[in-house]
Parts: C-alpha cells; sequence; structure tokens
C-alpha cells in the first residue's frame, strides 16, 4: 500500500536529518556575526543613515580621517588623507592624500575622488547632508568650496569652525570617498550614481561588498590590496538574526563567532558557557525621556522636576536593563569630549511627590505613545507605575517604529521614550539637537531638532552658547563651554537624558580584537583575528 | 475515471461538445469574477495603505530629515497626486509588470518577491504533504474503524490542533527540539555556513540543493525546515483528517458499498478501491484549499522561525509604510487565492458528473 | 415514554411530552432535548465546565486573584512557580497568575464581541444579498470574495495598524476579517428558504420584503450561524492571541495572554514558564470552545457531522 511506503520513507529522511548534528565550527579565515541588520535601506554612503548601513559601509569605504580600532581613544587619525593644515584665518584646512591607496575597481584613489564625494553628498542633499552642509557648503556654491588640485584637496568654510569638529564630521559615513569614474558609469538621469550605490558599493576599503540580501545576510570579502594589507578574516558574513534567545543557541553551538543582539537574560547565562566571553562596550546611544511642552500639565516646571525622580534608575539598570545600559543622566555620551559626568537625579517617589504637591499638583492623565520595542515598553511601564503613585496616570500605545516618528517629528507625543543616536563624533552633534532651537513655533518646522520636536524653547543664552562652542578653536576651552551647557541643561531642561547604551558583544573565545565602533563610530573588522 | 456515470456512457458526440462548451464558458464566467475580485483586492489594499497613519517617506529619508527633504522625497514617490491618478497609474505599471520598488529593502518589489515567495513556497508544501501523508491515510482508517481507537486519536488530535496558538507551539518546538535537544536547526532557513553557497535556481533550498548535488547543504535545510513545517502540517493534518473522514463516512453508507460488500469484496477494497477513489475530488479541493491556506497563513510561523517568507514580508512592510511591498505581496497571495479556486472550479466542473 | 399524563406530573416528564399542550411547553421540551442530547457528550460538557469556570473567574477576578496584576516588583522578577507565585513571576516581577485571572476579562471581552459583531454584518449581507439577487447580490458576493482572498491576519494587522492599536480595534479588526463566511452561509441558506411555500404564503397576506426578512428568513438562518459561531470562536481567541502577540491588540500593562507570550518570548530558554503559561491558558480555552461548539453541532444542526 502505497501510503506504508511513503511514511516510511518520510521517516528514512527524517532520520538522516536528525541524526546528532555535528555542527562544525566556522573556518577559521571567516567571521559570522549575529546582527539585526533590517534597517539597512540604502549602501549609498551619501545617503546611509541607519546603524547597520553605516557598519557596513565603515568597512567598505575610506575617509579622509578614520578612527584607529586598535586605539579609538586616540580620536580621529591620518586614513586616505596623510596630513593636513588650517589656513591663518581658519576658513580653510588643506589635506594631503596618500598615493598608494587604490578602489576596488582598481583605479587609483585621487584628491578629485574625495572632492567629488563630498560636492556629490552636498548635491544629492540626503538626510545626512547637513553633516556638511553646515560648513556652509550649498549644492551652488560646493563646486568652488571644496577644490582638488594634484594630491591636495581644500576645504573653504564660512566661519572659522574649530578645526576638531570640522575633522571629526570627516570620520562620518557621509564622507566615505567613493570611486568617482565607476559610480559615474553607472549613473541614470543625472542621479549621480544614487540608484546604483544604493545597493551596490565603490569604496577603497579593507572589505568589498560580495552580496546584500536585504532582512538577511551581508557578505564581505577582504580586499587583497587594501593600502594597510590584506585583512586577516577573507570573509566576513553578517547573518540578520532578530532574536536574541536565536542568537544566543547559536552562539552556543559554535555556529557563529559574534553575537550582537543579546539581552541581559541571555548574556547573564552565556557568560556562564564554556568558550563564550562577553565584551562590554559603550555605544553613543541616549536613552531619554523628553517631556512635550505642548502639553499643559508637562510644561509645568514642577512636573519636570518631579518626573526627573519617577524613574527607578537603579531598579531598571539592575534588572531588565542590566548590563545594556548605564544611567547617563547628560545629554553628551561617555567618550565625548566636554561630558559631564554628574548625577543630580535618583529614584525618590515622596520627593516627587512633595514637590508636585507644593506646587498645588493634584494629578492628571497622560497618554502616551510608545515604540514596540521590549525595552521602551518596560522602561514606559516602570514609568507608569511609579507615576500612579503619584497621582499621574500615564495611558500607554504602543506603535511601530515608523509611527511614533511620525508623531513626534509632528510634536504630538507628550512623553516619547527612545534613544538619540550622535551622527558624527564631535559633542556638537548632540548638543546641537537637545539643545539648540532657534525659533519654536510650529511654522518653523524644524523636524530635525529633538528640542523643537519636544517643543521645549531653548533660553537665547543656551542657544548662542551652543553655536559659540562650535568656533572655539581650543579644545580645553571647548570642553568646558559644553559642559556648562549640561550643567544649565539638566537644571531646566525638559528633554531628561536617562540612560547610555552598553553593547555587549557574545564572543567565541578567540575571537580578539572586536571594535563595534564605541560611542564615536561603526563596527570596523579590519582587525579582527581569530586565534585558537 | 472509475466514477459510475450513468449518463456518461450514454451521451451522444453532439451533446458532449454542447455540454464541454457550455462549461468552457462558465469557467470563462469564472475566471472574469475572479479577476474583478484581483482588482477589488487590489483597490482595497490600496486604500488601506493610503489610510495608514504610517508615513513612507519617512521611511524612505529617516529620522533626522529637515522639511525641504521631506518635502523633495514626497513628491518623487508621486504622493502629490491625487488618488485615483496614484491607484490607476499603480494598475498600469503592474499590468506592465512593474511592481515598483520596496522603500525599506530599496530593491524593486518583483525582485524581492522573487526571493521570499519560494521560501514560503517550500514552507507551505512541505507542510501540506505532511498534514495529506498523515491526514488521509488517519482520516480514511477513522471513518472505517468509526468510534474505535484511530478515530478517538484523530478526533483528539484535530482537536489539539484547531485549539493551540501556533506561535506559541512554535516557540516551544523551538526550545526543546532546538534549544534543548538540538535535534534540528534553528532559526532561518539555512545554517550561516551554508548561506549563499547553493546556486539559486529555484530559490527553493532543497530543491537547489539537490540539483546542486550538495548533500550537506541539503540536510543542513532540512534540518531547518523540518520544525517549521511540521507545525503547519499538524495545522493541515488536523484539516485535512476531519474533512477526509467525513466525506468517508458519507461514501461508506452509500448502497454501492452495501452492495459491494454483499458482493464479497474484501473491505479493503471496499474502503480504497471504491470509497476511497469517490472522494478523490473533493479530497484534492480540501488539500488545495489547505495548501492555499498555508501559503498565505503563516505569518507567525514565518515570525517565529525568522523564515524569511512572504507573510512575514507582507508584514513588515505593513508596519513600515512600505505599501509597493504590501500590494505586490498581497496581489501574489491573490492570484494564488484565484488559481487554487480556479483549479478545484475547473476539477469539479470537467470531472465531478455530479456538476453537469 | 407514555404520551398520557398522570399528575402529579414531574417537571422531566411535563418537558419530554410527546404531546405538548402549548406551544411554550413544545418549544421548553425541544431545547430539554437538545440538552439532554448535549449532556450525553461528556467532552462537550468539560468543555461547558471549563467555560463556566473561566466565566465565573472573569467576574471575580479582583477577589479571587492573589496580588493585582499590575503590581511591579522588579526585585521578585522572573522567579519560577512556588507557594507565593503558583504560575511564577513575568519580567517586571508581576504574578503571572493574577494576571492571567484578569487576562481571562479581555480574553472573553474580544471573543464575545467578535463572536456578536461578524455574524451579525453576515447574516445582513448574506440574507440581502440571497434575497434581493440581481446586481445586489453580485456586488455583495464580490464583495465577500475580495475580502476572503485576503490573507486574514494580514487584513486584521492592517486595520489595526490603520486604526491604531487597542483592544476596541483589535475587536472590530476580527470582526471585519471574520464575517465573509457567515455571509456565503446566510446567502445559501435564504437561497434555500427564499422560494419556499411559508413564504409565498407570507408574501400573500401582503407582508413586505423587509418584513419577510426579518420575520421569516433571519430567525431561520440563525441556528446554522450559531452553530458555526460555536466552531468558530477558538479561531477568534487564536486570532486574537496572535494580534496581541504582535502587540497589536490590548495595550500594557493590560494582562492579555496574547501579549503575554510575546513579553515572555525573549526569556524563554531560561525562564520558560513566562510564556509557557499563557500559552496553556489559551489552549485550555480554546479547547473548551471547541469541544463546546462540536457538541452545540450535534444538538443544533443534526445533519452536520456527527462523531
Amino acid at each position: 500500500m502505497t501510503y506504508h511506503l511513503t511514511t516510511r520513507a518520510m521517516l528514512l529522511a527524517s532520520a538522516l536529518a536528525l541524526a546528532p548534528a555535528a555542527w562544525a565550527e566556522t573556518p577559521a579565515d571567516t567571521l559570522v556575526v549575529a546582527h539585526t541588520i533590517d534597517d539597512i535601506i540604502s549602501l549609498d554612503p551619501a545617503q546611509s543613515f541607519e546603524f547597520a548601513g553605516n557598519d557596513v559601509n565603515n568597512n567598505t569605504y575610506d575617509r579622509l580621517v578614520d578612527f584607529d580600532p586598535l586605539d579609538p581613544d586616540a580620536g580621529f587619525q591620518p586614513s586616505l588623507a596623510t596630513e593636513w593644515a588650517v589656513s591663518e584665518d581658519g576658513l580653510s584646512i588643506t589635506f594631503t592624500l596618500r598615493e598608494d591607496a587604490t578602489f576596488h575597481s582598481g583605479n587609483p584613489v585621487r584628491a578629485a575622488d574625495a572632492a567629488w564625494s563630498l560636492q556629490r553628498a552636498v548635491k544629492l542633499d540626503k538626510t545626512p547632508a547637513f553633516i556638511l552642509t553646515q560648513f556652509g557648503f550649498t549644492a551652488d556654491n560646493v563646486d568652488q568650496m571644496i577644490t582638488a588640485d594634484g594630491n591636495t584637496l581644500t576645504l573653504t568654510m564660512d566661519k572659522p569652525y574649530a578645526p576638531s569638529f570640522v575633522l571629526n564630521c570627516l570620520t562620518a559615513n557621509i564622507a566615505s570617498v567613493v570611486d568617482m569614474e565607476t559610480v559615474m558609469a553607472n549613473e541614470v538621469d543625472g542621479d549621480l550614481g544614487n540608484g546604483w550605490l544604493n545597493t551596490n558599493e565603490a569604496g577603497s576599503g579593507a572589505y568589498v561588498l560580495s552580496a546584500w540580501r536585504p532582512n538577511e545576510a551581508v557578505q564581505l570579502t577582504s580586499y587583497e590590496e587594501y593600502w594597510q594589507g590584506a585583512p586577516e578574516m577573507k570573509r566576513v558574513i553578517v547573518r540578520n538574526v532578530a532574536e536574541s534567545s536565536a542568537q544566543r543557541l547559536l552562539l552556543e553551538q559554535g555556529d557563529i563567532d559574534v553575537a550582537r543582539n543579546l539581552t541581559p537574560t541571555d548574556v547573564e547565562s552565556i557568560a556562564a558557557v564554556d568558550g563564550v566571553t562577553i565584551l562590554d562596550e559603550p555605544r553613543g546611544r541616549i536613552l531619554y525621556m523628553g517631556l512635550n511642552q505642548k502639553d499643559e500639565l508637562l510644561s509645568n516646571p514642577a512636573v519636570i522636576e518631579a518626573m526627573k525622580h519617577l524613574v527607578d534608575y537603579e531598579g531598571i539598570t539592575g534588572s531588565f536593563l542590566k548590563g545594556q545600559f548605564v544611567t547617563h543622566q547628560t545629554f553628551l555620551p561617555l567618550g565625548y569630549l566636554g561630558v559631564l559626568e554628574e548625577q543630580p537625579w535618583t529614584y525618590d517617589v515622596e520627593k516627587a511627590r512633595q514637590i508636585l504637591t507644593d506646587a498645588g499638583i493634584e494629578g492628571g492623565t497622560i497618554t502616551t505613545r510608545v515604540r514596540d520595542l521590549r525595552e521602551y515598553v518596560d522602561v514606559a511601564q516602570t514609568l507608569q507605575a511609579s507615576m500612579a503613585q503619584v497621582g499621574l496616570t500615564l495611558e500607554i500605545e504602543q506603535m511601530t517604529g515608523a509611527q511614533v516618528l511620525d508623531a513626534y517629528r509632528a510634536r504630538e507625543v507628550p512623553i516619547f521614550l527612545g534613544e538619540w543616536g550622535p551622527d558624527y563624533s564631535d559633542p556638537n552633534t548632540n548638543a546641537a539637537t537637545f539643545a539648540f532651537n532657534p525659533d519654536n513655533s510650529d511654522e518653523a518646522a524644524a523636524v530635525g531638532l529633538l528640542a523643537w520636536r519636544n517643543a521645549y524653547e531653548v533660553p537665547a543664552e543656551m542657544n548662542e552658547a551652543t553655536v559659540a562652542a562650535t568656533l572655539e578653536q581650543d579644545a580645553d576651552a571647548r570642553a568646558a563651554m559644553y559642559q556648562d551647557i549640561q550643567r544649565q541643561y539638566q537644571a531646566e531642561a525638559p528633554i531628561v537624558p536617562l540612560f547610555q547604551r552598553i553593547e555587549q558583544v557574545g564572543m567565541r573565545d578567540g575571537v580578539q580584537n572586536w571594535w563595534s565602533g564605541g560611542a564615536i563610530s561603526s563596527v570596523m573588522y579590519r582587525q579582527v583575528t581569530k586565534g585558537e | 475515471m472509475a466514477l459510475t456515470d450513468p449518463t456518461g456512457a450514454a451521451t451522444q458526440p453532439s451533446r458532449r461538445r454542447a455540454l464541454t462548451r457550455r462549461r468552457v464558458r462558465s469557467v470563462a464566467g469564472t475566471v472574469l469574477s475572479l479577476a474583478l475580485t484581483l482588482l477589488g483586492l487590489l483597490l482595497v489594499t490600496f486604500i488601506i495603505g493610503r489610510v495608514m497613519p504610517i508615513d513612507p517617506v519617512l521611511k524612505v529619508v529617516g529620522d533626522r530629515a529637515t522639511q525641504a527633504q521631506y518635502d523633495a522625497a514626497y513628491i518623487a514617490m508621486g504622493l502629490d497626486q491625487p488618488l485615483i491618478m496614484q491607484f490607476l497609474s499603480y494598475v498600469g505599471d503592474v499590468l506592465r509588470g512593474d511592481f515598483g520598488r520596496s522603500i525599506s529593502t530599496g530593491q524593486p518589489v518583483a525582485q524581492d518577491i522573487a526571493r521570499v515567495f519560494p521560501a514560503t513556497f517550500e514552507l507551505a508544501a512541505l507542510g501540506t504533504f505532511i498534514g495529506v501523508v498523515i491526514g488521509v491515510p488517519l482520516g480514511v482508517i477513522a471513518a472505517a474503524r468509526r468510534g474505535g481507537i484511530i478515530d478517538q486519536v484523530a478526533r483528539v488530535v484535530a482537536l489539539v490542533g484547531y485549539s493551540m496558538p501556533i506561535f506559541w507551539l512554535g516557540l516551544m518546538g523551538l526550545l526543546i527540539f532546538y534549544g534543548m535537544l538540538g535535534w534540528v536547526g534553528g532559526p532561518g532557513r539555512q545554517g550561516i555556513l551554508y548561506d549563499g553557497m547553493v546556486p539559486t535556481v529555484t530559490g527553493m533550498v532543497l530543491v537547489d540543493s539537490l540539483i546542486a548535488g550538495d548533500w550537506g547543504a541539503f540536510r543542513d535545510a532540512f534540518s531547518h525546515i523540518i520544525l517549521p513545517a511540521s507545525l503547519l502540517g499538524y495545522y493541515s493534518l488536523a484539516y485535512i483528517s476531519r474533512m477526509t473522514r467525513s466525506f468517508m463516512l458519507e461514501q461508506l453508507s452509500a448502497e454501492y458499498v452495501t452492495t459491494a460488500r454483499v458482493k464479497g469484496l474484501s473491505e479493503r477494497a471496499v474502503i480504497w478501491g471504491h470509497a476511497f477513489r469517490n472522494i478523490a475530488i473533493p479530497l484534492v479541493t480540501v488539500i488545495a484549499l489547505s495548501f492555499g491556506s498555508l501559503l498565505e497563513g503563516s505569518v507567525l510561523t514565518e515570525i517565529i522561525f525568522s523564515w524569511p517568507g512572504l507573510g512575514s514580508y507582507i508584514t513588515r512592510g505593513l508596519l513600515s509604510g512600505d505599501m509597493n511591498a504590501v500590494l505586490g505581496g498581497t496581489v501574489v497571495v491573490g492570484v494564488c487565492f484565484v488559481l487554487l479556486n480556479l483549479f478545484s472550479d475547473i476539477l469539479y466542473r470537467f470531472l465531478d458528473p455530479r456538476s453537469t | 415514554m407514555s404520551a398520557v399524563s398522570r399528575p402529579p406530573e414531574s417537571r422531566r416528564d411535563w418537558l419530554l411530552s410527546d404531546a405538548p399542550q402549548t406551544r411554550r411547553q413544545a418549544r421548553l421540551g425541544a431545547i430539554y432535548q437538545g440538552w439532554l442530547t448535549f449532556r450525553a457528550n461528556k467532552l462537550a460538557m468539560v468543555g461547558l465546565i471549563v467555560l463556566v469556570l473561566l466565566i465565573g473567574m472573569a467576574i471575580l477576578a479582583p477577589w479571587i486573584s492573589p496580588q493585582s496584576p499590575y503590581a511591579q516588583n522588579l526585585a521578585d522578577r522572573l522567579q519560577p512557580p512556588s507557594a507565593a507565585h503558583w504560575l511564577g513571576t513575568d519580567a517586571l516581577g508581576r504574578d503571572i497568575l493574577s494576571r492571567l485571572i484578569h487576562g481571562s476579562r479581555i480574553t472573553l471581552f474580544i471573543v464575545g464581541t467578535v463572536a456578536l459583531i461578524a455574524p451579525i454584518i453576515g447574516l445582513l449581507i448574506g440574507t440581502v444579498a440571497g434575497f434581493a439577487g440581481g446586481w445586489v447580490d453580485q456586488v455583495l458576493m464580490r464583495v465577500t470574495d475580495i475580502f476572503l482572498a485576503f490573507p486574514k491576519l494580514i487584513l486584521a494587522l492592517a486595520f489595526v495598524a490603520a486604526l491604531g492599536p487597542s483592544i476596541g480595534n483589535a475587536v472590530l479588526a476580527l470582526a471585519l476579517t471574520a464575517w465573509p463566511p457567515y455571509a456565503r452561509l446566510a446567502r445559501a441558506e435564504t437561497l434555500t428558504i427564499r422560494n419556499a411555500d411559508f413564504i409565498a404564503a407570507a408574501r400573500l397576506q401582503g407582508a413586505g420584503r423587509f418584513r419577510l426578512l426579518i420575520r421569516h428568513i433571519w430567525p431561520l438562518c440563525l441556528s446554522s450561524l450559531i452553530v458555526r459561531v460555536a466552531l468558530d470562536m477558538a479561531g477568534i481567541i487564536l486570532s486574537a492571541a496572535g494580534l496581541g502577540f504582535l502587540g497589536l491588540g490590548a495595550q500594557p500593562p493590560l494582562p492579555e495572554w496574547g501579549a503575554m507570550i510575546s513579553d515572555g518570548r525573549g526569556y524563554i530558554l531560561d525562564f520558560w514558564w513566562v510564556a509557557a503559561m499563557p500559552g496553556i491558558a489559551i489552549f485550555l480555552v480554546s479547547m473548551a470552545f471547541n469541544l463546546l461548539g462540536d457538541g452545540l453541532r450535534d444538538v443544533l444542526d443534526p445533519k452536520g457531522d456527527k462523531s
């Protein structure tokens, strides 16, 4: 009878497949990473602005200046540019380029390519373009402001900005140097090759992009002609694994070398597993609470003050955010010039109640929207519980990231709970969005500024101080200026920084020199080795 | 056909042709109404996409965009056109085979679907296979030995299948068979090392690895698909076995069965030779529909098992305002639904004597 | 049973009388007959008992749950089942048993409302289509087909995403995706009834179309719809839990069972009970509905698949 046969065949097939699988280790020259990479929508350095996209570009492209992954604290270092000089008036910087670097196409890297790459980013005017245009470049003037001559490139700016500020911005992804000839060969309808670069790569970095399947995987292969020498890992595979538990199992089984999205409970269990180590690396992202000043209740200074005492900082970082966040109550992340280390607020329901009673506030209800990420929803729920103790009712609506962002940019989120990641490695990146809002009117539509999104009318002197700090040439004086701004911010601002992100990377023993990019940059693979 | 068809033997050739013509015409009518259904489906999806409070522009330009950058993208995406114009130009593009570009993957939707659909198809096909191979015999035996042990077991199996939250069962299955026992592969279609190592021909990893003759890759892919496929198979088994049983009961109480028994045919011959043959057509329909529901209904399974298939593609698109992806995905699901309906319709009209 | 009634007649005899004297007696008798058939089905009785317990639990939730379902205790999180917490605690240190008990209210609310709305929409559309015929029928059935062709969960997802996530909208979305089969069923029933003699008779007596629909057609469609609803209940629970699992149903901190599974998903490797307990609850309740539905079908729809 046919059905008996089929059953037997099936059982046989299952038995074969289910036989104890001998999980092989990953090959010695291949690095396998599990990460959530479903946010990549473009790989064009002039457009890409998501974490995972920058992770790819940081390895496929070089910039004029870059961080040394083995010594990131040293700050920006010569990369495609070997040296630079600032003019007397501080308005221009001239870079000298190295002559031994080549693109993956085999074309030499010339100053003309570098100048064109920056001009292209300004002309395309995609979202990250502000990192360059803040120096006074526009589509009309950029051809005169950024020029190449032989092996030198000159940037001319509208104001004498602090050189550290300019150079930090040049470490950003948007300042990647692309291969002009290859890109222009793929130009369609005057798009400067944007359509082609969205899914392809034309860089000079240590790795060549060999495949990208959206929501599934990115594969990189080493570039043997790399000017700093070919990297040790010949192949890097980054696989999209959304679930922490799945990443953990894969790491335990030895199917992957590195797991980048482990939850605290999974970190705790896997730390005990033989052959696995956990690396803690502070990242630049700040989890903050934005209190919208359009809300009558939340614009009351007493409520703002009370809210700062209603967050269970220790309880949260000791439980569900354990190891992934540390309490951090200022808008500059650790690792940035001028960061303030003071932590003025503690969890104190009694104090909050007292503040509210003194101000004559009986209670109230706030309905807010929270992105449907476990961490944010859990933070929101603990806040909900402690607010309830002082008579404030918090109603939570879970939504997708896109929906919350949409409402946030329309200034319609009463209490925003979420993260902000710096765009480049200079303190201005956060100061210019947390503590700068020259026009608080709806018409200003300064949708990119966190202060505007929360309808926070930044005092005039703070606006001015933020601008002044970008022009201060002396680094120590600059640091002091940022500290002053942060102190004033802590005293009055309705945007309350709560925690800083720590990336807990799970690694198989033997993986060495891993660097996720710290607070200032993105991941780098070329220095990674796998010993025995 | 082994069906007893008293009219068929006696029909004149001309009457037969007229009959065929009538059938063809009615099938044409069905095709037309199915095409209308498909168009309606598109319209509904389109409207949902437009009333959705998710801003697709924001997904494209990102968090830090200025108003001017936002406006430029808004116009570039054609969102400033009147709704009806947007819809018409979309339908026009689809008819020319252009589904547009997905904003969450940055790639053409047609290309995305060519990648995700085989994953879903493979999973649904294996699930249905499991459902049929176990469900049909189970249903037949349950009907033949009504009230017996097998019947009771079949009943419980079906009831449990109807009552179990699939995402929960999937989670527990992963925990036990992958996490604790290590018998099967984890989430995803392939182990990372086999990822992209087999050349894509059909897009179905099991088939492709066989074509490439890569036994290791096949084993790996099988160990990944077996758990989610068994899960889907269980659901389809519950349904198929119930339907088989009730079809069989109907046949077994028919007169011809009694006659056959009286004539002294063995029970096995009565059940498999007569009754089972007669339920073949409705059974194929049931199987086709159950396959169709697995094609469209495996969203949660795909999410639990990180299966890069059509269901998770549409869901992801939906939640990020990626309407081209959602529309394209829905069209594919709709076409499958329509084709399966057409298939069972034709089966009935041309092969089932009762429908004349 | 003897048809002769001998006083004093027991209530049972009165109900089971072969020759009922009043219409009321006949109707009650029929219901009692049904109940006897139903009671004979042991599994269906189990289902009924579970559901009665569930309803009792939902009503008494504030009194029988050991703790508040919202009381957090971060120091006591992810505790395994113990004497203090029978089913353990979740990631925020909340008592899972208390959350399950309170969650039964949400489950019952969702199932109850969907099971009320969907068949009514279906009944309206199906009977109107079947009764009116012609182009009305064509249009309505085409619309029904469109909704049938849509992947159900995705349609519900789209609705909730469009309307904003909340229990109310989840109910609406589930109802909007659940009605087409009822419409088909109601239409089929209407078509068989439409040309019956008693309809013609009523029409001759001058009954308007509307009156015919409401007084004569609807009541006759009801029993098959009820059977179908009873069998669909479990499916509704599972879909609702699926929406909750995707974060589109009840919002935190509401203890919706599907959302609780989703909460526990991240902890499943080390703290299995957080996700397992609500899953078991969903399973038990939908199983109970399935058993009940089976029993009801035997009573109300004797032509159906009796097992």
